[in-house]
């Protein structure tokens, strides 16, 4: 009959009409007072002692929340994590980037040399409104010192200042994506998660650091 | 004096206004201070004060409209509508408005300045005389004149002349191509909504829209089908709505005939087309689903403001679903499938009520049952022998073979 | 009575052209009497761009060619660059890069048929369906390789890094749901009577002019002719999956939309061949170096990217840079026939034609 086809297109709409939404409201999303219980995980009473001006303001509709995307942990986010103790000054990231974005400019070093000479890092610029994030650096540098970033936030009003300049890769809080680095991955590492910060570079790095009784066994019983 | 002060929402507010002798069993209050003599002062602050009213409401019901559809699309798209003004994003149609209101005023030169400026306000003055005819409940309605019926029909055909106006006065070749064109869908879609409308005239006995409510034991959509599907789809061509959306659609190449209007003018028409599809609603309630009547456990307003969502929802419902069609495809959907279609309803109709002339029970049902085999039969035979032909092509449904090995 | 022609530029803003794409069209009232096509508004110079990159370089420049499926545009460089330095890729490289490429094939398919559907005037409903299917898929690829479009997954001799621990169960759990939501997408819209009158018997394309204007992909199948690189020149491990080809039978808008929505189906049937057949090991040899230095020659391999047929023509001196490399781009191909296609149909045919060509300026222009 003529109108069949119509008539089942009408009846998918309706299927979807009574299904889930599939949006993620990124920032924020306003809930009621049972979606914020659920969030909090709090009973009513502690909500109402805790934060008054929120729990009525949950009770018409306008407590928010913060909702993110699902992110995978190896995510090529628009951010740099660089472990400074690792960094040779070798420049073969600012060698294999595609479009030259990375600037290094050292002087030789006053460090210890525990594993090879390395340079002092002055200049080590990273041009994120050029930067295509394909993670070329990330894949050349030899001493894992380098690792892309989980982040994606970083909109800026002028185009200066999405220069990361070094002092900002120094002091950032760290939370490297698993890409290019397996032995993150072995270890179950999942950038997003609370209390994600890296602080020490052994924990992700390639190589173990000696024990003890190693170094002890290296530089005192092999004399 | 007669017909109006039959409105009982009329009475009410004139007979607390003035003190006529013969309103004293009205009067609740007693806040009556104009004397009999003067009584025309009082009809003139009841009517000026009901218009305010109605206007105001069909106002405010736009912007209802303008959010409802908004989310309500969203929701069939598995998605949210707007929801960042405002909770649940109501100040959206005020964000709507002043976005409007600010935007530049731009006048072609050469368009004819007297036309160009009233296109679109007669695009949106003659609807709002609409909703003063149509009954809201069982007592309430503004007047009940007694050719409603063709009242509406010829309210809801002036839009024709404003897109010929608009189109005309732009000055624009392809402005005016783009309105003939939509001025010639919408005038042949006319013709079905006009034929549909007199089957139902035929069952309720009289053209006055109360008359057409009262007497409507059975909603008219169970009783006679065909007419239904003819008055909806030719209401859904009248309001320039999905599938048949030609005028709006930037795809079709040829701009339509809003094309040089901006800001408060657009506005207008934007305005207009909305007030448009919520008159039409109430029309297809009143006609077809029998109006106010419903169970007396819930007031009877309440049943006509759900039935009348309803069928708003249903005109969302057909945007978001169908795709569009070609203007000729358009043309000859109207001139080869919903005339005849029209003309078999009122011709089985016609024949029943002159055999039956006082149906009840057991000849209602029959008569029900009647227009349903009649109903079946006509889109059976429509899609056989008329669709291979009716959209220029011959459509079959067709699937895929695949390669042999 | 007499009647002028009317000649009038469709800009390169608009919103119904797939990306920049500007068009000179002379009607006849509404009949469409000549479209001359002026592209070269996304020229970005990648083939002379790619004469300065490495061989690893040159990956992160072919997947901004065709944008909407960068894994197959990988999948040709890679293959090209393979044949030409002699390297044997490992299995589960080519395994991985298989399930990749179909995978690739769905999302690209589903962004075909939702455009198109929406230049018919569908007001984005069809469009949404289909979008919320490739968007698990692009959060597959996130987990597989960190991006979502413009993936860098694929490296000479097989894929950068094995998939995570937990690609495998969401896959599997893609590949449950998919063909309810294609049930649903198929009663939407095929046969749906405004689609059926809107497309059927437009724009015909014969056999053979098909042919002889050298398109390919599932426009040449949609004309009727059997021609998919994948059984005719099997690459990777092609010839150990079995899967059938969707042809149509009379090459008008309507087939092209039904081919490409049956060779969804045929997808999932390949990845999950795929998965029954894949063996745990590592995904690249060892032997492959850093820079790979590919002796003097050329090379060309094409494949059956969900555009048509795709193949990177490379030619080497023996530096670790190309000395030329030339792209024959699918979209460019097919894009020569869309005059011809549609002089004689209306206005309105003129948009949905070019939809239903499936064509990606990225890939257009380079």
């Amino acid at each position: 009959m003529f109108g069949i086809g119509l008539l089942k297109g009408l009846f998918t709409t309706l299927k979807n009409l009574l299904g889930p939404v599939f949006t993620v409201q990124y920032p924020n999303k306003k809930v009621g007072l049972i979606g914020a219980l659920k969030f909090h995980k709090k009973t009513p009473f502690q909500f109402l002692k805790s934060q008054p001006t929120e729990f009525f303001k949950s009770l018409v509709g306008f407590h928010e929340v913060p909702e993110y995307p699902s992110q995978a942990s190896r995510f090529r986010g628009q951010d740099f994590n660089w472990f400074e103790d690792r960094c040779t000054g070798c420049a073969s990231c600012a060698k294999y980037c595609p479009l030259g974005i990375i600037k290094i400019e050292t002087t030789p070093s006053s460090r210890d040399k525990k594993e090879g000479s390395s340079y002092d890092i002055d200049v080590f610029d990273i041009d994120i409104g050029r930067c295509m994030f394909c993670g070329l650096c990330v894949e050349a540098c030899p001493f894992d010192a380098l690792h892309m970033g989980s982040g994606f936030e970083r909109a800026n009003e002028k185009r200066k200042g999405l220069v990361i300049p070094v002092d900002e890769l120094r002091k950032a809080v760290k939370t490297p994506s698993t890409w290019f680095r397996p032995q993150m991955e072995d270890k179950n590492y999942k950038p997003r998660e609370k209390e994600a910060e890296i602080k020490d570079w052994h924990d992700i790095g390639r190589h173990e650091q000696p024990s003890d009784e190693e170094l002890t066994e290296r530089w005192v019983n092999e004399r | 004096m007669g017909p109006v002060r039959e409105s009982f929402i009329f009475e009410f507010l004139y007979c607390h206004l003035s003190l006529e002798a013969s309103c004293s069993s009205v009067r609740v209050l007693n806040i009556a201070f104009i004397p009999e003599n003067l009584s025309w002062i009082s009809f003139i602050l009841t009517a000026f004060f009901w218009i305010f009213v109605f206007i105001n409401a069909a106002l405010v019901g736009v912007l209802a409209l303008i959010w409802g559809e908004r989310r309500l699309i969203g929701k069939f798209q598995a998605r949210l509508g707007p929801n960042r003004w405002g909770p649940l994003g109501l100040f959206t149609p005020v964000a709507d408005a002043i976005k409007v209101m600010f935007k530049e005023d731009i006048e072609p030169t050469l368009s004819d300045k007297l036309i160009y400026v009233l296109a679109p306000i007669l695009m949106v003055v003659p609807v709002f005389m609409i909703f003063p005819v149509i009954p809201y409940g069982a007592k309430t309605f503004l007047t009940n004149i007694s050719v409603g019926v063709v009242f509406v029909l010829a309210i809801t055909s002036i839009n024709s002349l404003s897109v010929l106006m608009a189109g005309w006065a732009s000055g624009n070749r392809f402005a005016i191509i783009g309105g003939i064109r939509a001025v010639a869908m919408l005038l042949s879609y006319e013709i079905p909504m006009g034929i549909s409308a007199a089957g139902v005239v035929i069952v309720a006995g009289s053209l006055s829209l109360s008359e057409v409510v009262n007497n409507q034991v059975i909603p008219n959509a169970i009783f006679q089908p065909l007419g239904f599907i003819t008055f909806l789809v030719a209401s859904t061509a009248e309001l320039n709505r999905s599938p048949f959306d030609i005028t709006e659609a930037e795809s079709e190449l040829v701009a339509g005939y809003m094309t040089d209007y901006s800001s408060m003018k657009f506005g207008l028409f934007y305005l207009g087309e909305f007030m448009a599809t919520i008159a039409s609603s109430a029309i297809i309630v009143t006609f077809y689903f029998s109006g106010w009547r419903g169970p007396t456990f819930i007031p009877s307003e309440i049943w006509f403001l759900a039935k009348w969502i309803g069928v708003i929802a249903i005109f969302i419902w057909f945007r978001a679903t169908f795709p569009r069609l070609r203007i000729d495809q358009i043309m000859s959907l109207a001139w080869k499938g919903l005339f005849e279609l029209s003309l078999i309803n009122i011709l089985v109709l016609a024949l029943m009520i002159a055999i039956w002339p006082d149906p009840s029970g057991m000849q209602l049902l029959l008569m029900t049952l009647i227009n349903w085999v009649v109903f079946f039969l006509s889109i059976y035979i429509f899609g056989k022998i008329l669709s291979p032909n009716l959209t220029g092509n011959k459509i079959k449904k067709r699937s895929v073979i695949y390669g042999l090995d | 009575m007499s009647t002028e022609l009317v000649t009038m530029n469709i800009g390169p803003i608009h919103p119904s052209t797939h990306g920049v794409f500007r068009m000179r069209v002379t009607f006849d009232g509404e009949t469409i009497i000549d479209a001359e096509p002026i592209i070269g508004y996304l020229h970005r110079g990648s083939e002379k761009l790619a004469e300065e990159r490495t061989y690893t370089q040159v990956v992160t420049l072919t997947d901004r060619m065709d944008y909407t499926a960068s894994m197959t545009n990988n999948q040709a460089y890679i293959l090209s660059v393979e044949k030409l330095s002699g390297i044997t890729p490992s299995e589960r490289g080519v395994w991985l890069r298989m399930i990749a490429a179909e995978l690739q094939r769905i999302a690209a398919h589903s962004v075909a048929i939702g455009f198109l559907i929406n230049d018919l005037g569908a007001w984005h409903t069809p469009l949404l369906y289909l979008l919320r299917e490739r968007e698990k898929i692009l959060e597959l690829f996130e987990m597989m390789c960190g991006a979502r479009i413009t993936n860098s997954y694929l490296r000479p001799g097989g894929v950068f890094m094995d998939a995570p621990d937990e690609f495998w169960p969401s896959l599997n759990k893609f590949l449950d749901e998919m063909p309810n939501r294609l049930d649903d997408i198929e009663n939407l819209l095929t046969d749906n009577e405004i689609i059926l009158a809107r497309t059927q018997n437009v724009a015909t394309l014969k056999k053979d002019d098909a042919i002889n204007a050298s398109v390919t992909g599932p426009m040449l199948r949609a004309s009727g002719v059997d021609w998919d690189l994948r059984h005719r020149n099997p690459y990777d491990y092609y010839e150990k999956i079995s899967f059938r080809r969707p042809l149509g039978t009379v090459g008008d808008n309507n087939d092209r939309y039904l081919v490409r929505l049956h060779e969804i189906r045929e997808s999932l049937k390949i990845v999950e061949q795929c998965l029954d057949l894949i063996e745990p090991g590592p995904v690249k040899p060892e032997e492959v170096p850093f820079l790979v230095r590919p002796p003097e020659g050329e090379s060309y391999v094409p494949i059956e990217a969900p555009k048509g047929e795709l193949g990177f023509y490379l030619v080497s001196d023996g530096g670790i840079a190309p000395f030329r490399c030339h792209v024959r781009a699918p979209s460019l191909i097919n894009l020569t026939l869309l005059r011809d296609m549609v002089i004689g149909y209306k206005i309105a045919d003129l948009f949905v034609t070019f939809g239903s060509i499936d064509v990606n300026m990225g890939e257009v222009d380079r």
